[in-house]
This record gives C-alpha cells, structure tokens and sequence, in this order.
C-alpha cells in the first residue's frame, strides 16, 4: 500500500451537492448508545432522503431505533450514552449535522430543524406561559424587539388553530388540552420557519378525533409553510394519511422503503407484510379470525444475532438468512423484480434460493 | 387569594391555643411553680403571697385562662432575673436572631443550590462525588462539635475571625456559617435530586430542541421546577434552624433570642422561657404559611382559593 496523504478523520467531509429538491439526505447513519459495558446498535446505518415540501413516514415497533434516528438528526441523543458514529446528516444549506459541535448544533436547532414530541401533556414546561416558551423559540434565533416576537407569537397561536391567541397567550400549559398543547408544540416547532419539521409519533398520545385535526394541521402548515416533514410513527393508518413515502424500520435498520401505495398492495418484507396483517379488519361478513401478531420479539440490538435480524421471527427464513445481513436494496427476483421498491430481504434479492 | 391567607390564618388560631397550653403546662409540669420561682428558703407566709398574687391558689382552667389572655396581648409576666417583661426581652434580642438566621438561609441557598445543581449536571464525575462526600459530612456533624472547632481554628489558631459577639460583620461569618453548615448540606442534596429528576423531563428535551442554551435549560428551565419541592423542604427546616439558633448563639454568644432561652431556662426564668417558646412557635407557623404561599407563586398549577 502507498503511504499517501493520510485520511484525517477530522477534516471536514466533502460536501455532498444535495440537489436543490432534497432537503435531508441522511446517509449512512449509525448511532449507538453505550449501556454499562454493552454497545447498543439503536440505529445501524439508516440512509433516506427528504426532498421539499415532502413527508417521509418512518414506521416501526417501539425500540426498533425510530425516535433514536429522528434524536441523532437533532442531535439530541440521550448524554453521556448515546452517540452518532458513522454516516452523514446532510441538511440543505447547513451541512453535515453529524460533525457540527454542540454549539453549532444548538443554532441549527429550532432554527433550521425543529421537532415535535409524542407526550404533549409534558413536554411543555408547566412554570412558564405558553407565550413566552413560543416566544423564547424565535428569541434564541432571531434579535427581534420584544413587541415583535409577541405579535409572531400570536400569529402562530392562530396558525396552529388555536382560539383567541390574545388570552392564550397568558395560559399555562396546565390550562389546555392535551390536543392544544400538542399545538403549541407545532407552534414552537414552526416559530423560527425550518426547512425540516420531526414528528415523533405526534399523535399517539392524543384522542382518535383529536389526532385527526393534529394530522390535519400538520399537512396544511406544511403546505403552508414549505417545510419537509419526517413523520415517525407506527400506525400504519397514519402512514396511509399522510406519506407519499414510508421506511420500515426493524432493529436498527430500514428494512423496506416504498411509495405507501405500494407498501399496502405490494409489502415485501416479511415484517412488513407481518404489520399489515396485524391491522385489525372491519369488513363485513369477512371471516373472524384471531388477529395476526409478529411472533417473538424484537432482537437485543446489543447482541444482534448474524445475519438478518428479522430471521429468528421471519416465517420465509432459509440458510442465506441466518449467514449473511441482506442489503437494501431493489428486488432483483420475484414478480416485482426491478421495481422502485427497495427490500432488505433475501427472498427478493438472492438467485440462488 | 386574599380568603385562603384569611382562612390560613384563622387555622392557626388552634395552632397557637395548642402552643399556649403547652408552654403553660410546663411550669406546672415540672412542680410547683413556687418551689421553681421561690428560694427554697422562703417563708410559707412569702409562699402564700406568691401564690394569690400569681392566681395560683385558682383552678387550673382559671389559671389557664388569666395565662392565655395575657399572652395573647403579649405578657408572659416579668423576667423573675431582670425584671423586666418577659416579652420586651425577647423582642429586644429578636433583631439579632433575626440577622443570624437571614444570613445562614442566604448562605445555605447561594452555596447549596448551585452546589445541588452543579452535582446533578455533572452526575457521577468526580466533583459530583466531592460535592456528595462533602454533603453527607454537612448532614452528619452536628453544629455544637462544627462551632467549636470552627472557633479553634479559624479564631484560635488562624485569628482570623472573633470567637464571639455581635456587631461586625467578621463576627457574623462563623455563627452563620455553623448554622448554615448542616442546611447547605441538606439543599445541595435535595436540589441534586430534584434536578436529577427534572433534567429527565420531556420539557427540558423540548427546551433543548429549540436551540435554547445549556447554561439556561439547567438555571432556567428544570431549576425553577427543581426549586419547588427544595423549598418544602427548606420551609420543613426553620424548626431545624430554629433550634440550631439556641445552640450556635450559646456558642458563639451571639446575643440573639436563643441565648436568652438558654440563660432563662438555666436561671429558671419562666415568664422568658414560655414567651421565647411562644415566639419560636409563632415564626414556625408564620414561615409555613409563606412557603404555602409561596408554592403559589411559584407554580402556576397551584392556586389557592
């Protein structure tokens, strides 16, 4: 080997041109958590992109590195165990967000991309007045005259569809419901006008009508307001909803990517094809049957088995499965070889079976 | 607002007739009062004179009664020592208890909660630990060995500081510090655990999410809710500090309400022993229902009506 310029780890990244339509290009991403003496894998080298004005759906089981992906975009990874180390955020117009410091991470944050929680009831900070915890959103980005910042404030309270945003300016969170907390959150979320809005499973803590005006607003602000939203959730009905584009996640990695017409007519990974059946069904005169469940359990992403990680529960499993980690990648056999579909599954990309 | 203060204060109402027996029956408790205020020497016509000029040849409730409706006004009877009420003796040493007792609050908040916070921030490095060994120790000695060993050290050995008095500022320091010890002890612990707690809060991800600073989302956004149950436990301490105060004043012959108690009780004073009880007691209610009030202020979730 020729001894050449050494690779500094250090130096900054070349730039990838991200084309003027993608606003997230993540690539690669691995983030671990360090747990005593055990690594482990919450996400294993993620890679998707978000283009403007898009919403990308991420579905998965609880723990199967979802909200660690949407946290590492953030870089709000759980300190001191979690950590980003591989791959690239790039985000339009700032740049790879894995190799900003803290400090630069906190000016992106809020201002460049925001996000919104699962737990509406508790992730407002019930001392302060839902005004000023708007308000301190754009404040910490922007110098702006106080009387200004209040008048924006407002008119986010408004934009989020929130009733006479003069008084509720003054309210504590305590004073609203769960739905118009989850609002405010937008709210802060959308102060500072971001390219890029996360949503980790905004909904899932609400009532059912109430999650339907929460999906509501969100796709109009969208509209509205240009913003890409990554929409991380694991009710598939949202995904129906909402996405034109859905990733599959399973332990750490995404195991399926597709349009969400062809993931409902068309799934290809056994585990997705395991969700889909899981959705109970309501038609009538269909014949009763237990609901299907995915067998087992998710892996322990500390001590991930060889090989592909869906197979100790995969009812297709074969030899391959258990030897080599499949890619991700567009099936090559099967009826729907070629397609624009992209599988992490043998069945659809090994010709030897 | 304005009717729970109202009712707040007819409660205490209970409260102080409570106190008022008990510091009547502890001349009682303990014998006869002539035999404690008398010489043992004196006369039996001197002995009967004492008791009808006392009303102690009435019944009990009377005695309670003619007890409790001086009180009320403030008369407890002469100081049987200096002669002068009972009461005008407290009051008179009151400022300088007073001083003391601000001055170790000051110093046990401004050391104890960034001690706490700056312990739950930097959880489980090493000035976490230094700040714990250092805590468990504050809560461990007591005050009258830490005040004489102060004394020895910083006035003895070092001269740096007086052993005693009241006047200067220099002899301020090891009195308050003394008392304070124990208590910067208690607030750093309890303030480490609270921020422990609320630094898992979702609403300091939220914060953190908006790009707000470190340095604000621990001293602004989780310690105004860490300092909410840190002061419970402050407003559960002034009993504490409160009975620190007799023996750091005695220590120091810091001339304040507690030495007077002690001087009075070892001279068997009665009339100025039940009048600092009472006094005592009156400060402890008073604080509690500040704290309560305080709580209002504090969080918004609460609201008194």
């Amino acid at each position: 080997m020729i001894l050449g310029p050494k690779m500094n780890s250090a130096s900054p990244a070349t730039p990838v041109l991200l084309s003027d339509e993608d606003v997230l290009q993540v690539e690669d991403l691995k983030a671990h958590l360090h747990v005593g003496n055990a690594v482990v894998r919450a996400v294993d080298g993620v890679s998707f992109t978000i283009s403007r004005g898009e919403t990308l759906c991420i579905v998965g089981e609880s723990g199967c590195g979802k909200s660690m992906t949407a946290l590492a975009i953030m870089g709000l990874l759980p300190k001191p165990a979690g950590r980003i180390v591989g791959g690239r955020v790039m985000l339009q117009g700032v740049g790879d967000l894995a190799q900003r410091t803290p400090r630069q991470m906190r000016e992106i944050r809020g201002q460049s991309v925001s996000m919104v929680f699962q737990e509406p009831m508790t992730s407002l900070n019930p001392v302060f007045r839902i005004g000023w915890q708007i308000e301190e959103a754009i404040r910490v980005h922007e110098r702006i005259p106080q009387a200004q910042a209040r008048e924006r404030v407002i008119a986010m309270l408004d934009l989020v569809g929130i009733p006479s945003p003069h008084e509720r300016y003054k309210a504590y969170p305590h004073q609203l419901s769960g739905g118009m907390r989850q609002r405010v959150m937008i709210a802060i979320a959308l102060a500072c006008r971001p390219k890029l809005m996360l949503a980790d499973e905004p909904t899932t803590a609400l009532d059912v009508t109430i999650q339907a005006q929460i999906l509501r607003l969100m796709n109009r602000l969208k509209a509205e307001t240009g913003a890409s939203l990554l929409l991380i959730t694991h009710d598939l009905g949202v995904v129906a909803r909402m996405a034109k584009r859905v990733c599959v996640m399973y332990a750490g990695v995404i195991v399926e990517e597709a349009d969400v017409g062809a993931i409902f007519a068309t799934p290809l990974h056994p585990y997705t094809q395991g969700l889909l059946d899981s959705i109970p069904s309501a038609r009538a005169g269909g014949e009763r049957r237990r609901l299907h469940t995915v067998p087992g359990l998710v892996p322990n992403l500390a001590k991930l088995p060889q090989g592909c990680r869906f197979a100790d529960r995969c009812p297709h499993v074969y030899g391959r499965c258990r030897e080599e980690e499949p890619p991700l990648s567009q099936p090559t056999v099967g009826p729907l070889a070629g397609s624009a579909q992209k599988v992490r599954c043998w069945l659809h990309l090994d010709h030897r079976q | 607002m304005g009717a729970y203060i109202a009712r707040r204060l007819l409660l205490t109402i209970p409260v102080l007739v409570g106190i008022l027996v008990i510091t009547f029956l502890l001349t009682r408790l303990s014998g006869d009062p002539t035999d404690l205020m008398l010489p043992p020497n004196a006369t039996d016509e001197a002995r009967e004179a004492f008791r009808i000029v006392h009303g102690l040849d009435q019944p009990l409730w009377t005695q309670f009664v003619r007890f409790a409706g001086n009180a009320v006004v403030g008369d407890f009877g002469a100081s049987l020592r200096f002669g002068q009420p009972a009461m005008t003796l407290v009051l008179e040493r009151l400022p300088a208890t007073a001083e003391l007792a601000a001055a170790t609050m000051a110093l046990a908040l401004l050391l104890g909660i960034p001690a706490g916070v700056v312990a739950a921030v930097w959880r489980g490095t090493s000035t976490d630990v230094s700040i714990r060994l250092v805590t468990l120790l504050g809560q461990a000695v007591p005050s009258f060995f830490l005040g004489v060993v102060a004394i020895i050290v910083f006035a003895v050995w070092l001269r740096w500081l007086p052993t005693g008095g009241r006047g200067s500022l220099g002899q301020l320091v090891l009195p308050a510090a003394t008392l304070a010890f124990n208590l910067v002890a208690l607030i750093a612990r309890v303030t480490r655990s609270c921020m422990l707690d609320v630094l898992k809060q979702d609403y300091v991800r939220t914060a953190r999410a908006k790009g707000v600073s470190e340095t604000k989302v621990v001293w602004l956004h989780a310690l105004r809710n860490a300092f909410i149950p840190v002061l419970t436990v402050i407003g559960l301490q002034v009993g504490l500090l409160l009975g620190g105060v007799v023996v750091t004043e005695t220590i120091f012959s810091w001339p304040g309400v507690g030495r007077l108690a002690i001087q009075a009780i070892y001279a068997r004073d009665f009339p100025v022993v039940q009048a600092v009880v009472f006094v005592f007691a009156v400060i402890f209610v008073a604080v509690n229902l500040i704290v309560d009030l305080l709580y209002a202020v504090l969080d918004p979730r609460i609201s008194y009506r």
